[in-house]
């Protein structure tokens, strides 16, 4: 399987320290590929989490283009993998991530209405940023593969207007 | 010949600002969350069209004006009028900008 069930991942999760690695400890491609999946996955689990919760239209559709897109670039990715034949590694910032994720949905999972939107909006933008700093900084200079560092690049365009398309609906929100 | 007829009455359109004889068609390409070319000039009556490459929905939208959906790997346009000189961005991801001309 590409991707391990999500609760073994955060159960794997509990053992990892930073978020992401230090910059002199490179990422592999395989390594990579699976950090850049597991994101993805993190913020379709959360807009799942915001369109059963929400009773904002602004979040909600916010939500489901998360979810249109997350799905979009993740299947681009798994193509992506099938063609270059690589066996994505799940690795101690994959764990990091995830751990971080299952946290913050469990946060989510007991606010209600209006707490409950803000702290999902704000988290988005939290979590985009700092997923668009993984990518400039750490994913797409390590990565070796052309085709992979391209995928990466457009996947830090999207992350970046999801920042501030979640920055514009937390504005709203106000 | 057919053509000589036409030719005052077109010119009577140009004049009265409605609309160029020739109504063309300017085409945006959208790959990889980029407009290009980002910037155009078109006259009014002119139709734009936007042909997305990416995966991902896209939006022309205009603050406090109008907006074109862009499906995933389709292709949606708009005929611009003489009011249409305005920036754009996708609604989805506003990192994504563009601007339209109407020139006189």
């Amino acid at each position: 399987m590409f991707i391990r069930p999500f609760a073994a991942l955060a159960m794997l999760g509990v053992l990892a320290a930073p978020t992401f690695a230090d910059a002199a400890d490179k990422p592999t491609d395989p390594q990579i590929a699976h950090i850049a999946y597991t994101a993805g996955v993190i913020d379709i689990e959360a807009a799942k989490l915001a369109v059963s919760k929400s009773k904002t239209k602004a979040v909600v559709d916010f939500a489901k283009d998360m979810l249109r897109d997350h799905e979009a670039v993740n299947k681009q990715a798994l193509d992506l993998v099938k063609k270059l034949k690589v066996t994505p590694e799940d690795n101690a910032t994959s764990k990091a991530l995830t751990k971080a994720a299952t946290a913050e949905r469990a946060k989510l999972k007991k606010l209600k209405g209006a707490a409950f939107d803000k702290a999902y909006i704000t988290n988005e933008v939290a979590y985009h940023k700092q997923v668009d700093s993984a990518l400039e900084t750490l994913l797409i200079p390590s990565a070796q593969n052309a085709e992979l560092k391209s995928l990466l690049e457009t996947g830090l365009k999207i992350f970046q207007g999801h920042e501030m398309h979640a920055e514009h609906v937390a504005a709203e929100l106000k | 010949m057919r053509l000589a007829w036409l030719l005052p009455a077109a010119a009577v359109l140009f004049a009265a600002g409605v609309a160029s004889a020739s109504a063309a068609t300017v085409t945006v390409t959208i790959d990889k969350l980029v407009f290009s070319p980002a910037e155009i000039t078109v006259k009014a009556g002119d139709t734009v069209e936007w042909v997305n490459k990416d995966p991902f929905a896209h939006t022309a939208t205009v603050k406090v004006g109008w907006e074109v959906m862009i499906p995933p790997k389709k292709t949606a346009s708009r005929v611009m009028t003489a009011k249409d000189t305005v920036d754009y961005f996708c609604r989805f991801h506003p990192n994504m900008k563009g601007r339209i001309t109407v020139a006189p």
